[in-house]
């Protein structure tokens, strides 16, 4: 399954809210690491927002306080969350292993380092998340850029992540030889 | 005129084929190593090569350990590790460590890693690779796919943080305190993703094994990768193993610098903070996380049911020796349960040999297999409500444990003296 949000404009159906330091535990349990991530989702955040992986719907935005998805290298951290549907995740910061893991998968980080412009965020009910340009919009018409992202990641999480680029690949090596 | 070059820059350029790099610029590196286990490795990295219908880049260049699901306590385990030992048979894979220990220690043991190399790793304590200096960092399964396929990967040249310690620390001190103390001042996510150089005269002195502490948990500061400058404690080291892989350290890096080369530039480090080692007392992270860092004295009063020295953090042959002073020709308190997992099965034969695994069962422990065990929390963890010190790296809420377990970091030589006393207590009182 792909990510939603990471091309186009699109209208947030419901934003949940956590705190900062949401580790990869928290995400991808490791109690659950034997399974496979259809498993793993439905105890994503358990511990932390009971209710989350029941609740979450196809096209939900995370907003998540400051090194949101510190610890481990599991990507079924990130995974989990592309699984349940979520278009992205906005916070001030993330984990740098996570980060990779996220757009590897097609899952869409934004960075919004400002306090205020966070404060702002979580009144909301509704945002549009206008992923072309890493921009939301609030519903009074206010616009919060977000932290620019190399382009080539951005590139390859919209082609469908590295899986497909690596896809791409292979096919290009088999015609030529 | 090229500015000057940290040691991570150096190591970065030579991979990337360029004389030099610049801090923000995005390379492509040639991969000198890969290594991944049995959790992040073949049951992910399988089914995706078969769908590409793709090979191994260079098996030579691939270390497979099998660490986390061994031995295998059910049925889930014994799948997720047959899967394993299938396709490194099928694979033809020449260097495989099945339960021979941690990665993290089994890998660089094995001479596999060397100055000037850089690697990558499936776990996120791959960074304990740059106690050798070598720029070694953690990725996720679909990104070490990546690797596995095309022999590269792209980053982001980081910044050095340097993290200067003089002085000469107590007895009773160790490695994990400076990182603890690091990671209580900097926060969990303080280093941004850059790298972090340890350096000084404190950091010198300290063991081979004691560095790969200090790089291990530059993954709780954030930090890419941590680095160690090589010198002669590194060279002797690596000479000791070259003998038990020579194959291995063949297949390295060949045109890496050599190690008298590998050092930062002055003034390549983007910032330096500096540490007074002599000062340093006993540190302890309370739960639920490595920076909630609080006075050791303040809970002189918690009661504790586990002692654990384990991991890859925390119970190698010298952190196992830490234990042993503590608890020569002493018992452990009635109520505690003091766990002893060794990093490798090399550290727990060396233990054995020279006596120190003795002392330890003697004063009450009991010892586990070499493997993640309860620090990884694939099920074999501890209870609930039970109260836990532990020399591990991560004691997030619900990691080792439902979510009631209350796990408290603390260096090997602390985790003995709590076992000994049933109270979370500085070994310097006992060492004294």
């Amino acid at each position: 399954m792909s990510a939603t949000g990471i091309c186009g404009a699109h209208i947030t159906r419901k934003i949940w809210v956590v705190g900062d330091d949401i580790d990869t535990d928290a995400l991808a349990p490791g109690a659950y690491m034997q399974h496979g991530i259809e498993v793993i989702a439905q105890h994503c955040l358990e511990n932390t927002l009971p209710g989350f992986a029941a609740g979450v719907q196809r096209g939900d935005v995370l907003l998540a306080g400051r090194n949101f998805g510190i610890g481990s290298s599991r990507e079924q951290a990130a995974a989990a969350l592309v699984h349940l549907g979520v278009a992205a995740v906005v916070a001030p910061s993330y984990g740098g292993l996570f980060f990779r893991n996220a757009f590897n998968l097609g899952l869409l980080l934004l960075t919004v380092p400002s306090l205020a412009d966070m404060q702002a965020l979580k009144k909301q009910s509704s945002l549009i998340l206008h992923a072309d340009d890493l921009r939301l919009e609030l519903p009074t018409g206010a616009q919060i850029s977000c932290e620019p992202v190399p382009d080539f990641l951005l590139q390859m999480a919209r082609a469908g992540g590295l899986m497909a680029s690596l896809r791409l690949r292979m096919a290009l090596a088999n015609q030529n030889t | 005129m090229t500015s000057p070059q940290s040691l991570a820059q150096k190591i970065i350029a030579r991979a990337a084929g360029q004389p030099s790099v610049r801090v923000g610029d995005i390379v492509t590196c040639k991969v000198d190593l890969t290594m991944f286990h049995d959790s992040s490795g073949p049951r992910r990295l399988k089914p995706m090569l078969d769908e590409l219908k793709a090979e191994i880049w260079d098996k030579s260049k691939v270390v497979l350990v099998m660490d986390h699901y061994v031995p295998e306590r059910d049925d889930d385990a014994r799948r997720i590790v047959r899967i394993a030992r299938d396709w490194a048979r099928d694979q033809a894979l020449p260097h495989v460590y099945d339960s021979q220990g941690i990665c993290h220690v089994v890998v660089p043991e094995h001479g596999h890693i060397q100055p000037g190399m850089l690697c990558v790793g499936g776990d996120s304590h791959s960074p304990t690779g740059g106690a050798f200096g070598a720029y070694m960092f953690g990725i996720g399964s679909t990104e070490m796919l990546g690797v596995v396929v095309t022999g590269e990967i792209w980053l982001r040249v980081p910044q050095t943080i340097a993290m200067h310690w003089s002085g000469q620390l107590q007895a009773g001190v160790c490695a994990k305190d400076m990182v603890l103390a690091m990671v209580a001042q900097f926060g969990i996510n303080g280093a941004d993703y850059q790298a972090v150089e340890f350096c000084g005269s404190a950091v010198k002195a300290l063991s081979m094994q004691e560095r790969m502490t200090l790089c291990n948990m530059s993954a709780e500061l954030g930090a890419q990768t941590g680095l160690v400058a090589p010198d002669a404690v590194t060279l002797d080291w690596l000479r000791g193993r070259a003998s038990a892989a020579p194959d291995a350290v063949r297949a390295t890096a060949p045109d890496a610098a050599p190690a008298e080369q590998l050092f930062s530039d002055a003034g390549s480090a983007n910032v330096q903070y500096d540490f007074d080692a002599g000062i340093l007392s006993p540190q302890l992270a309370a739960p639920h996380s490595p920076a909630n860092n609080v006075p050791l004295p303040v809970h002189r009063q918690t009661k504790i049911d586990v002692a654990y020295i384990g991991a890859c953090t925390g119970a190698k042959l010298d952190d196992l020796r830490f234990a042993a002073k503590v608890l020569q020709g002493k018992s452990i308190a009635r109520h505690v349960q003091l766990l002893v997992a060794p990093a490798s099965v090399a550290d727990r034969a060396q233990a054995q040999r020279e006596g120190t695994l003795q002392i330890l069962t003697q004063a009450g422990a009991s010892v586990l297999p070499s493997a993640c065990g309860a620090c990884a929390g694939y099920g074999s963890s501890f209870e609930a409500n039970q109260t836990v010190i532990s020399s591990t790296a991560r004691n997030f809420k619900g990691r080792m444990g439902p979510a009631s377990t209350q796990v408290y970091l603390a260096s090997a030589y602390t985790v003995a003296a709590s076992a000994l006393r049933g109270y979370i207590t500085d070994p310097r009182e006992v060492l004294a």
